[in-house]
């Protein structure tokens, strides 16, 4: 089957996110800058001022009000989206919460940034990880491309009817959003095709009189919950689904997560975002040698593909999930406590090692995961899965 | 995987090692090639060291990490090389390019544990005058590193560049004449 036409570029992370907002053109942008998201505004700022979108682009005061905007937006029926990194993620806390809980299907592209303090402008995932709770769908992406795309398909996504939530689509802030790579783009009646109109059921402009955000009582505070809860389990399917009909326009297919040459894998690493490109470079070294290792990318953190995930898993003798955030709970990050959680149900549980890096902007080099695949090594060799909680690319450790 | 290119950029804040770094992976960009353009990215401010990276290759690099072994190596500010480990990783095949008006020579002995090859380009020169300032001395540094790499073929390498500078300084059109001098002075009169 033919594909849609591809146009070739080269585009940073962010213009990237910043064109797939021009094709989609939302009713309502409202943003704050903050770096490194900071030039996705400025891109989007300009095509507004071309008249290149007709979107309301509002310049609010700060990240609690692009959020509360975006809310507002979506009561009334409109597509709405914002752009943020780090504390201004942080400082959007409190609306996340508002946002899924009120099943506004709002698209927010976050550039991922380490949070204060001390205070550091590069990149890791406290930001996004530390929202994981918060209701929103989360998408992870390796490049300029998968940003593009995992973009484009969160808005269908969002707006689903058996979902009904927002959705933030990340990017590693300076790896991936300050980098030029060659990119395949979709014309702009493409993306726009894709996404189609929103049409909102419930909405304050409907001509029926609609509370939006009412006090919730213990009466039916508890079913909402309940509903928002079931709604983030349904989307796994709805994501599937339209990662389906997206591969079909552009021949690009995506799953949950990826497994790159796991196929008689013995030690795999687990990682997300653009870490997961230096690690395939690594296993495919390894591979040259004989090594039976793999990756898996995890694509889709929230909802968590717990099943999917550990039918995977099951195949492999040692396994290391790489955080780059830490929760500072003593056992290890946040992807490790699901991956490993996730395994518990098997009858064959693969070793399961965690490792923190990159915090900061450290950079994540091919000897790290070499350091992590001779770690796992060693794990298969004496059969003992030791301590879990470690760091790699950390001095004095 | 067919061969990669990496060439590492440093300069100092302010100097346009970055815009250089993005401008490169725009010119192999149009010649047909998977490129990466990125700067490392600390406080920024005017004067401080910075490095920015490229990759070109004829398939895409996976890799997001910074590059430690480059084939070639860009001083954008002479003095750095006493701050700054410029050398740190550098093939021994590779070459590294330096904007001095010295010749290759005088740095030989600086560049301690480095036996390649050393290239010199008077870019500061030919910035003040060509642009009427000393600090714009990226795209005359620019065109050395293509000449001296021949990352791009020379054929269709200044049609390339200027529809490059088109795109990068759309929103500066009187910049591009006289940019495109500085380049085509840097791959001319870069020595070695």
């Amino acid at each position: 089957m033919a594909f849609a036409k591809a146009i070739r570029e080269r585009l940073s992370g962010n213009e990237a996110v910043a064109t797939a907002l021009k094709q989609i053109n939302p009713d309502v942008v409202a943003a704050y800058p903050i770096t490194p998201s900071t030039e996705v505004v400025h891109y989007f700022a300009q095509y507004y001022a071309d008249g290149e979108v007709n979107t309301e682009f509002v310049a609010v005061e700060s990240e609690h009000s692009a959020m509360s905007a975006c809310i507002g937006a979506a009561s009334a029926g409109g597509r709405s989206a914002t752009v943020t990194a780090a504390c201004g993620l942080a400082l959007m806390w409190e609306l996340l919460y508002v946002a899924s809980g009120t099943r506004l299907p709002i698209t927010l592209a976050v550039v991922n940034r380490a949070l204060s303090g001390p205070i550091n402008i590069n990149n890791d995932h406290s930001d996004s990880m530390g929202a994981r709770d918060s209701g929103w769908i989360q998408l992870y992406a390796e490049n300029n491309q998968e940003a593009y795309d995992n973009y484009i398909c969160s808005v269908r996504i969002a707006e689903h009817k058996d979902v009904q939530l927002p959705v933030m689509s990340c990017q590693d802030g300076f790896i991936t959003s300050h980098a030029i790579e060659n990119i395949e783009l979709l014309e702009d009646a493409e993306v726009k095709k894709f996404v189609g109109k929103y049409n909102c059921d419930f909405n304050m402009l409907s001509g029926t009189p609609t509370s939006v955000g009412p006090y919730d009582t213990p009466m039916f505070y508890f079913e909402h919950q309940y509903q928002r809860a079931m709604a983030m389990k349904n989307s796994k399917q709805v994501i599937l689904d339209v990662y389906k009909e997206f591969a079909k326009l552009t021949g690009r297919e995506y799953g949950l997560f990826e497994e790159y040459r796991c196929e008689d894998a013995e030690r795999v690493i687990v990682v997300l975002n653009s870490s997961a490109g230096t690690a395939k470079y690594t296993c495919d070294k390894l591979r040259e040698k004989g090594e039976k290792v793999g990756v898996i990318k995890i694509r889709v953190f929230r909802p968590f593909p717990l099943e999917e995930l550990a039918a995977a898993l099951s195949k492999f003798k040692a396994v290391a999930v790489m955080d780059k955030a830490d929760s500072f709970s003593g056992i290890g990050g946040p992807v490790f406590t699901d991956v490993r959680h996730a395994c518990y149900e098997l009858e064959n549980r693969p070793h399961i090692i965690n490792y923190i890096y990159g915090l900061g902007g450290r950079d994540v080099t091919e000897e790290n995961f070499v350091t992590v695949y001779n770690a796992l090594a060693e794990v298969v060799k004496t059969g003992k899965t030791g301590e879990i909680y470690r760091h790699v690319g950390v001095r004095g450790v | 995987m067919s061969k990669m290119v990496e060439i590492r950029w440093h300069g100092r804040g302010g100097q346009g090692a970055k815009t250089a770094s993005l401008l490169l992976a725009d010119a192999a960009f149009m010649t047909g090639k998977f490129v990466q353009g990125f700067p490392e990215y600390g406080p920024e401010r005017m004067g401080a060291p910075i490095s920015a990276f490229n990759r070109i290759s004829d398939e895409r690099s996976p890799l997001h990490s910074n590059i430690y072994e480059p084939d070639y190596v860009v001083v954008v500010d002479a003095t750095l090389l006493s701050a700054v480990d410029v050398v740190s990783g550098l093939k021994k095949d590779g070459a590294i390019i330096i904007n001095s008006e010295k010749t290759p020579e005088e740095f030989r002995p600086l560049l301690e544990g480095y036996a390649g090859r050393i290239y010199t380009i008077d870019a500061s020169q030919i910035a003040e005058e060509e642009l009427k300032n000393r600090n714009l001395s990226n795209t005359s540094m620019l065109g050395a590193v293509v000449k001296v790499s021949g990352v791009i073929p020379e054929a269709n390498l200044i049609k390339d560049m200027e529809d490059s500078m088109k795109h990068k300084f759309a929103d500066k059109p009187h910049v591009i004449d006289s940019n495109m001098k500085a380049l085509q002075r840097g791959m001319k009169e870069v020595k070695g």
